[in-house]
């Protein structure tokens, strides 16, 4: 095992890390950078607790490598905002009660905030029924949200808080 | 996880080559089936060639009209391409039917095609499996198989092939170009690109050892209407039980593929020429030769009913 230089930029900072090659971009979060926002439930991308936006885009931590990742932006939901400062996301889930125990909320919202900006870009979804019209529906985050699991069925909630934020962007 | 080395290749030969220099050497693209194997030891590289930098992330139109896609370009990137969504349709409705937006984001075309079943003794090391284990067994034939294989199978392996995109590009009659290390360049069609298990069902497609794929093209469009129905046990976020991908073209020829059934995307030829004759006629075509177990026999009306979702659909 050689370990290995490499630098990700993580919510706006960039940090150094020397790393086993085995390193995935979750456990070089949580291990190493102390970024515990960050769950892992299962490992092995079923539930989304670990995901995460890179280059922009909402990934599952848990099945990259950190090296795979040398000088990428990373946002976790530590970046996103803080418990003075919540970002609007944030701030809709402790509104409607998006969630009981928590364990995957900091999963539900990255996914949550990457699904308005796909949903923006006019990425279709499984549920898109003229693949040229992609527009905002609880069914269509219904279906983009699927990624993430939660244990205490906090659905309808996070739902809600989406929606909110989705009718807010379009005030 | 295995120990393995780690490098970043510098170009589709040059991986290709790194690969040669490597036996145990494996290919890492976006990594979500490899690095899940490789977790559970299944796969067990001693080297990984990182090959997610090599700018493989275009799609550009090709000179008869039709479409080469980059191996390195995501699944989410194809789903929502503007001319795959106008001209092929089926291939978008595959993808999003797939995994889950975030893995879509990751996944790439050339690792979809490549990524190993879902057999859930392929997954379990305390179990006999000859895919996993050439010569061991196969734990599945006597074992729950209720999503198992029923056309194509041997005795020594009853795994179907999990990915939807797949399907889409049997459909299309898309064609799979590579690159060895010595730089020698060939396509290789879908129709011969997964092969059935016969009795080395560890082998799973015409690739050589080393040989990297560099795109997947498109021939022109097809037009008509493109439909991918996919069954599955929950709506979302699950693999299929069965799917059937079809197109019915404008001078009212039919095609149909099917995943969930074969160790590859299945299709017939006898079954496209049916389209005409309806549901019950194309899938008895396709299922000729159908070798089910009690717990997936189902799979013969839910072909034939889905079959008839299908045509519902096209007439809708
Ligand atoms: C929870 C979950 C649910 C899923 N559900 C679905 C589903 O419903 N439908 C579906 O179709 N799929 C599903 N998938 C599978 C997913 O589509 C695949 O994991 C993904 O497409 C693999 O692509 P990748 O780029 O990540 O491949 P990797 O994991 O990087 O690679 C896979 C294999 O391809 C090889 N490889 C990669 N690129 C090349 C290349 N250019 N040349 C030669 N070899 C190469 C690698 O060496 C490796 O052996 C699911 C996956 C998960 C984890
Ligand atoms: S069906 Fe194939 S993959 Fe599954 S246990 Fe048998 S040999 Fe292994
Ligand atoms: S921890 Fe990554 S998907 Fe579950
Ligand atoms: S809030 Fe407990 S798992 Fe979602």
């Amino acid at each position: 095992m050689t370990m290995t230089p490499t630098t990700l930029k993580v919510n706006g900072k960039d940090v150094r890390m020397t790393l086993d090659p085995r390193t995935t971009l979750l456990d070089a979060l949580r291990e190493h950078l102390h970024l515990t926002g960050t769950k892992k439930g299962c490992d092995h991308g079923q539930c989304g607790a670990c995901t995460v936006i890179v280059e922009g885009r909402r990934i599952n931590s848990c099945l990259t490598l950190a090296l795979m990742h040398d000088g990428d932006e990373i946002a976790t939901i530590e970046g996103l905002g803080s418990a003075d400062k919540m970002h609007p996301m944030q701030q809709a889930f402790v509104t409607h009660d998006g969630y009981q125990c928590g364990y995957c909320t900091p999963g539900q919202i990255c996914s949550a905030v990457a699904v308005l900006e796909e949903i923006e870009a006019g990425i279709p979804s499984h549920v898109t029924e003229d693949l040229n019209k992609v527009a905002y529906s609880d069914a269509e985050v219904r279906e983009r949200m699927s990624g993430n699991i939660c244990r205490c069925a906090a659905y309808p909630n996070i739902i809600a808080a989406i929606r909110d934020v989705a009718e807010g962007d379009k005030a | 996880m295995k120990a393995f080395t780690y490098e970043r290749a510098a170009s589709p030969a040059k991986a290709a080559e790194a690969a040669v220099a490597n036996p145990g050497a494996k290919f890492i693209a976006g990594g979500t089936n490899l690095l899940d194997l490789m977790k559970l030891q299944i796969e067990t590289p001693t080297h990984l060639i990182d090959v997610n930098r090599l700018g493989l992330d275009e799609i550009a139109a090709t000179r008869d009209g039709g479409l080469r896609i980059g191996a390195l370009v995501r699944n989410t990137d194809l789903a929502a391409h503007k001319a795959v969504r106008r001209d092929y349709g089926v291939l978008s409705r595959a993808l999003l039917s797939g995994a889950s937006g975030q893995l879509r984001n990751k996944a790439t075309t050339a690792g979809n095609l490549l990524q190993r079943t879902r057999c859930p003794y392929f997954y379990d090391t305390t179990k006999p499996c000859n895919k996993r284990k050439p010569g061991t067994g196969c734990a599945a034939l006597n074992g729950f198989n209720r999503n198992m294989a029923i056309m194509g199978t041997s005795a020594d392996c009853i795994a179907t092939h999990p990915s939807d995109m797949a399907v889409a590009m049997r459909l299309l009659d898309a064609t799979v170009e590579t690159i060895t290390s010595d730089g020698t360049k060939r396509a290789i069609p879908m129709a011969d690109f997964h092969r059935l298990p016969g009795n080395t069902p560890d082998i799973e497609t015409a690739l050589a050892p080393g040989e990297f794929i560099t795109s997947v093209v498109l021939p022109k469009p097809l037009g008509g209407t493109h439909i991918y129905r996919k069954v599955r046990d929950r709506t979302s976020y699950a693999f299929a039980v069965l799917s059937v991908a079809a197109v019915f073209d404008k001078q009212g020829e039919t095609r149909f593929a099917f995943g969930g059934l074969a160790h590859k995307p299945w299709r017939v030829e006898a079954a496209d020429a049916l389209g005409s004759r309806g549901a019950a006629a194309v899938a008895e075509a396709a299922l000729a030769g159908a070798k089910t177990t009690e717990q997936n026999a189902f799979k013969i009306d839910l072909t034939q009913r889905t079959l008839a979702a299908v045509f519902a659909q096209k007439e809708a």
